[in-house]
């Protein structure tokens, strides 16, 4: 849709207004994280100090929560990268029965709201007796994240032309040596992007996590219980801070994978 | 070369007879390849989703507090005590309110995107999206904490701008007021829109980038004012867009329960009916039905916006 008209006013005002919603408040917590208030939510902060931060490093429960949560980023989104590739390469490639029934079982899981993903795989562990524990931590967010890569992978599969395929089997090369050489190759950025989605989706998620977790306390779940019963907020307000810089990073590497891709073409 | 490799295909032994059959036999490889992925969210999803549904059919007793595990409607019954009722209601209109707030606020932003925006500042509305939908849920909600707090900077503001009779006017409306925004469903409202307008946006934008071009010239030509054109060419054409935002921001909202429980009222939400009733009460029937409600409503949902043709567009 392109046109020639100046934008008005009007529209001008919403549009700065609306962004200006969407991230003036995650900029905020760039500043509370150098206040040196630490007993209130003191607006504006009556001094700026490095203090918290030492103060934060130094905290074993800080360190034991990130490490778990990494763990379970790491593991959980290497599983929904396998899942989630092989069911976009099998929807993508061929029509069959059910294919529109296979889209929807991948969607379901983030399409419903997280708490019944997460009251659903607790009943459902209960009722086998499963202990909770890291497993089970991982065993809920593979399942959500397989639609992030299965996404990403679809998107790529769809703009992959079957030609090429077909130039590698006649070219000699059995169905392994076109995975690996030919289909690999030109998937692998979308991949690539996929797994760094789901590992963030995966280091982020606390609605799942409360249900599937025993005593274990991922990041997310240590945030919520400051943010239920604030004990430590100066330290709060640093992890915050870390946290968004931290997602940050790999969300901007999937944009740039994709976006590369896209202008080559 | 080819020849060398068209020899080496038939001494694969194995394997080379495996990638001959799936040649072969498409659907086979179709089999192969969907088998991990069914097994696992076959059993681990559609499994515990049927537990659940399952467990809603049970009831509790009422003096020994065990699980009964025959069938019975008596859960659903519970549902439609008024206190219980009460909740649902409330959790439907707060999702009704944020949606279509966020369509208000995301439309203008979609639109300037789709239409205005070129080259590098695409680029640029693109991240200014992505970043905030994918930044930390709970930082974002411990954002509005320090917002919304009695020395925060909402209040600064207010009395630095000698505002503040507005603000306790705002709070003093029944229902929706409280003793401060941090309290209030207003301020349950204004996270919730917060945290889900990004899953708006996109879907929005998306649609109005395949409104073609010449019908909004055609528009123009037939003596349209941009007004017109926006409200009976434009809109209409975005509407599966907004309609597949709203999926989300209802889906998102209808479930959330940990944003009421931080920012708002000790009134609940069904989210927080549903972790109370499984947890410490330990009600697993009546938690597991009030956990049918979303999905209800959502099947509904879905269903309407499917014949509106809205699900092409997520």
């Amino acid at each position: 849709m392109r046109f020639d008209d100046r934008p008005s006013a009007t529209l001008r005002v919403a549009v700065i207004g609306g962004l200006l919603f969407l991230h003036l408040p995650i900029l905020l917590i760039f500043l509370y994280a150098f206040t040196t208030e630490d007993k209130s939510y003191e607006f504006p902060p009556p001094g700026l100090t490095l203090r918290w931060f030492a103060v934060t490093w130094n905290r074993p429960d800080v360190w034991e929560a990130l490490e778990l949560s990494l763990k379970v980023a790491a593991v959980s989104s290497l599983i929904a990268l396998v899942l989630g590739t092989l069911c976009a390469a099998a929807v993508s490639r061929s029509r069959f029965f059910g294919r529109e029934s296979i889209s929807l079982l991948v969607i379901l899981p983030i399409a419903l709201p997280g708490i019944i993903t997460g009251i659903s795989l607790r009943s459902a562990f209960n009722l086998f007796d499963i202990p909770f524990s890291t497993l089970t931590i991982i065993l809920g967010h593979a399942t959500f994240c397989v639609v992030v890569v299965y996404n990403n992978a679809i998107a790529r599969f769809r703009r992959l032309s079957g030609s090429i395929i077909e130039a590698s089997m006649d070219l000699g090369a059995d169905g392994f040596q076109t995975f690996r050489y030919v289909i690999v190759p030109n998937i692998a950025t979308a991949l690539l992007a996929g797994g760094m989605l789901a590992f963030a989706l995966s280091f982020d998620e606390v609605i799942v996590t409360t249900f599937t977790a025993g005593q274990q306390q991922t990041l997310p779940i240590w945030m919520l219980e400051e943010l239920v019963r604030p004990r430590q907020r100066p330290v709060t307000n640093v992890v915050a801070m870390v946290v968004v810089a931290v997602t940050f990073m790999p969300i901007l590497g999937a944009y740039y994978l994709t976006a590369e891709k896209v202008a080559r073409r | 070369m080819t020849a060398v490799a068209a020899v080496n295909s038939k001494t694969h032994g194995i394997w080379g007879r495996i990638s001959d059959l799936m040649w072969r036999k498409p659907g086979l490889l179709v089999a192969t390849l969907l088998s991990l992925p069914i097994l696992w969210l076959g059993i681990i999803y559609l499994g515990s989703l049927f537990t659940l549904l399952l467990q809603s059919f049970y009831s509790i007793d009422e003096f020994s507090g065990m699980i009964r595990r025959e069938f019975t409607l008596k859960t659903y019954g519970e549902l439609l005590s008024p206190a219980n009722f009460d909740i649902i209601l409330r959790t439907f209109l707060m999702a009704c309110a944020v949606t279509i707030s966020a369509a208000f606020i995301a439309f203008p932003i979609a639109y300037y995107a789709a239409r205005y925006a070129r080259g590098r500042l695409k680029a640029l509305f693109y991240l200014a999206v992505m970043l905030p939908l994918w930044s930390s849920y709970l930082v974002k909600i411990y954002a509005w904490k320090l917002i919304l707090a009695k020395e925060g900077i909402v209040n600064w503001l207010v009395s630095e701008l000698g505002l503040s009779f507005l603000l306790n006017a705002l709070l003093s409306v029944p229902v929706i007021g409280g003793n401060s925004l941090s309290v209030s469903y207003v301020g349950t409202y204004l996270v919730l829109l917060y945290v889900w307008l990004p899953f708006m946006i996109l879907p929005v934008q998306a649609a109005l980038e395949r409104v073609p071009t010449n019908l909004i010239e055609a528009s123009r030509d037939l003596g349209g004012t941009q007004r017109q054109t926006l409200r009976i060419v434009i809109i209409p054409l975005a509407m599966p867009g907004i309609i597949a935002g709203s999926i989300f921001t209802f889906s998102l909202t209808l479930g959330d329960f940990i944003v009421p429980q931080i920012i708002g009222t000790s009134r609940r939400f069904i989210g927080q009916a549903v972790y109370a009733h499984q947890g410490t009460a330990g009600n697993i029937p009546l938690a597991a039905a009030f956990a049918v409600v979303p999905i209800v409503i959502m099947t509904i949902y879905l269903w309407v916006a499917k014949r509106q043709g809205a699900l092409d567009a997520l």
